[in-house]
Formats: C-alpha cells, structure tokens, sequence
C-alpha cells in the first residue's frame, strides 16, 4: 500500500494543493479510502490527519467504507424525481436489501442517489459502473440489476 | 509598507490601515460589533454571520459580514440598520436551534429583542464557528481535531472520532469554545479530552501540577530544549 500511495503522490509532485485528486486516485486504486492509506497520505505530504480526514468526509465522491463492485447512483434531482425517480429507488433499494448510499453486505453493490447529473432531459438517469443510463424505468433497473448477477424476484413488477 | 484609508462608520470618520477588516476598524474607535467566530489570533474566517453589516457603495447598499470584508477608501458602513438587525436575528435564531441554553447566545439574542428561536430545536451544542479547529491549527499548530462531513451533518471531531494523534491535550479547544462544548477534565493526575487520557506533569521541584506531559514534549520540541528544561522547576517555584 506505501508503494502505491508514494507513486500516486509522486505523480503529482508532492504538491500538497493536489491533495483531493491524489485521494481521488487513491479510491481509485483501493476502491474506497482506507484508514491507513489516508494515513500513509497524510504523513508522505505532511498534511495533518485531522485536515485529510475533513476532506475524505466532506466529498459524496470519496467513501470510508468498503464500496460494492458495482457502483448503481440513481438521480433522484427535481427533473429525475418528477420522472419518476422515486419509484426506481424504491424498487432498487428493495431488490439489494439497502438503503441509498448503503453497500451490499457481500460487497457487490453499492446503491446511491446523486442530485441532477446535468442531463435532465434524458431523466430518470441511472449511472451504473459509470454508464449514464437515460429515460430509466423499474423494469429496466430490474432488469440491469439481473444483467450484474442479481437475483430479481419479480420482473413485472411495474 | 501600509497604506491608510479612510472610511466612515455609523457616521464617524475613521482611519484604518489597508488589508484590515470593518470589525478591527470599528473596533478601534470602540463601535461594538457583536461577533462569535472572529478572534483576533486567528485569521478571518465569516463562519457566524452575526457581524453582518450595511456598507453603502455609490446608490446601492448591501450587507457583509465585517470580520473578513476588508476597509476600502470612502466606504460608508452602518453597523445598525433594520435590515442589519433582521439578519442578525435570523442568524441568532438559527443558532439557538442548535444550542438553546448557552448565556453567551441568549444574552445575544436577548440584546436583538428575542427570546427563544423560532425554528425547531435540534440540540448540538456546538455552533460550528470553527473557533476550536482553528486556534488548534494556526494558534497550536498541532491540527489535532477538524471537521467532519457537511451541511447538517456537519460536526467538530478528532481523525475517525478515535484518539488523535496529534492532540497535545493542551485543551485550547476547550477555553476557546464560546459556547463551552468541549469536555475536558483533570483528575487526579489524568486530564481527559476527546475522550482520551493524558497524563499530567509535575513540576519535580514542588510538586505541583503544570501541564500534560505531552504538550511539554511538545514545547521541548519547538523550542528545541531538553524536556527537563520544562519539567524541573514550574512558574511558582522558578
Ligand atoms: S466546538 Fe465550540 S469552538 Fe468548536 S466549532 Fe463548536 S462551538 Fe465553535
Ligand atoms: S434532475 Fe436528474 S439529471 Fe437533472
Ligand atoms: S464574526 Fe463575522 S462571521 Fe462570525
């Protein structure tokens, strides 16, 4: 982990003013923010643990905890939410067993709302593995849920 | 080299030096500005709002807040207008949301002509003026505590709410804080703070107490001086 995190750091040249890119990189690389990785930061850059940890927990992007291999983050933005939003989160949550910005415990999904992606028209927008997915339905969802290995108990449900 | 400008506040003429804020301006010619987050140790931050106040720009006015809008030649500022006082009640009533019961805000609130907030009350304690983290980091210079999360969630908590590592147990924290939130306690040689315990050191020549072992290391390491130096004799017996 050192070594990852002393390239990662190299590459911005240990500019400390890089310091949220470099945690960016960092989740990258574990997929989310360990502890000791944000310690290993803190003490490479001389930046005091208490100002890395402000910074981790202040950005929606960067996440404490373990995220699932899939990453599912449903619009729930005014546009979104009157397209119908709602009901895909309520059905999305349901079928992993989790609530919006919870992961599954097998680590295989982590489910999250975002507010307006900036491409209202094309709402309800869900973005899976960094895929924008446009004019979403339960079905659909259900239906991407079952493509990623998840087992759907009712496909009519809409 | 400094520059002087002059400005007027409620009405009075005012000279202060440039890249100096409205509230230290008016400080100096002892026009009082309620404020909460602003301490002249630290550097200005506009966390409160309480020290909002009109300045007046050709035909427009608008509202600033004093501890980080810096003087400007010819400036006119009002320091208590309506709409100065409105914003000022707001800000009061928000806080008491958080922390109903302190005197230093009730004391404030009632010097506004309120009573209790309108809004609902979700008891925090802490006013989020940052005062703490700040003096740990500029005044200190441990940066042992920081904030946590945003928005309502938002909080003041040591690296992962464990033990902090860099914490000195010096208690800035804990005498700075307007609103006294920060426990702290000494007992019978243990000073706990952040949910942590510190020993305290004895002074090796009378006995008496005079700071935690760890912000003596602390001081013996900034000022490059054997610990002994701060552990042999204390203030009384010097
Ligand atoms: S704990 Fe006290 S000093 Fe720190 S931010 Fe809260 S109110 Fe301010
Ligand atoms: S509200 Fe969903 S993209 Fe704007
Ligand atoms: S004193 Fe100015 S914003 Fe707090």
């Amino acid at each position: 982990m050192q070594e990852k995190i002393a390239h990662i750091i190299g590459k911005y040249h240990h500019d400390k003013g890089f310091l949220v890119p470099i945690l960016q990189d960092v989740q990258k690389e574990f997929n989310y923010l360990p502890k000791e990785a944000l310690t290993t930061v803190g003490a490479l850059l001389q930046v005091p643990l208490s100002r890395i940890y402000e910074i981790a927990t202040f950005y929606r992007a960067f996440s404490l905890t373990p995220r699932g291999k899939h990453q599912m983050s449903l619009c729930v933005g005014t546009a979104c939410h009157v397209r119908g939003a709602p009901i895909i989160q309520d059905g999305i949550e349901r079928v992993l067993g989790v609530k919006a910005g919870q992961t599954t415990a097998d680590l295989e999904f982590t489910f999250e709302t975002v507010n307006c992606l900036g491409a209202c028209a094309l709402g309800p927008i869900l973005v899976v593995d960094g895929e924008y997915q446009g004019q979403m339905t339960l079905s659909k969802a259900n239906k991407l849920l079952k493509k990623l290995g998840k087992k759907v108990a009712t496909d009519e449900e809409d | 080299m400094s520059q002087t400008v002059t400005l007027t506040i409620d009405g009075r003429q005012v000279q202060a030096e440039a890249g100096t804020t409205l509230l230290e301006a008016a400080r100096s010619v002892n026009i009082q500005i309620p404020h909460l987050c602003s301490n002249e140790e630290l550097a200005p931050y506009g966390a409160c709002r309480m020290c909002m106040v009109e300045i007046r720009q050709g035909q427009r006015t608008r509202l600033v807040a004093s501890c980080i809008y810096e003087v400007e030649e010819g400036l006119e500022v009002q320091t208590v207008t309506e709409r100065v006082l409105n914003v000022r009640r707001l800000v009061i009533e928000l806080l008491l949301a958080r922390n109903p019961t302190h005197p230093t805000l009730l004391k404030m609130a009632a010097d506004l002509g309120i009573e209790k907030t309108r809004f609902e009350v979700e008891v925090k304690g802490c006013i989020l003026c940052g005062l703490c983290v700040r003096t740990c980091r500029e005044v200190v210079g441990v940066s042992a505590i920081g904030f946590e999360g945003r928005g309502t969630s938002r909080r003041v908590t040591t690296p992962f709410n464990e033990a902090p590592p860099d914490c000195i147990a010096c208690g800035a924290c804990a005498t700075v804080c307007p609103v006294g939130v920060i426990p702290l306690k000494d007992k019978a040689g243990i000073r706990t703070i952040w949910k942590t315990d510190y020993p305290l050191q004895r002074c090796e020549s009378c006995g008496r107490i005079i700071a935690p072992v760890k912000q003596l290391e602390y001081f013996a390491k900034i000022t490059n001086q054997p610990l002994s130096h701060f552990t042999e004799h204390c203030v009384h017996c010097r």
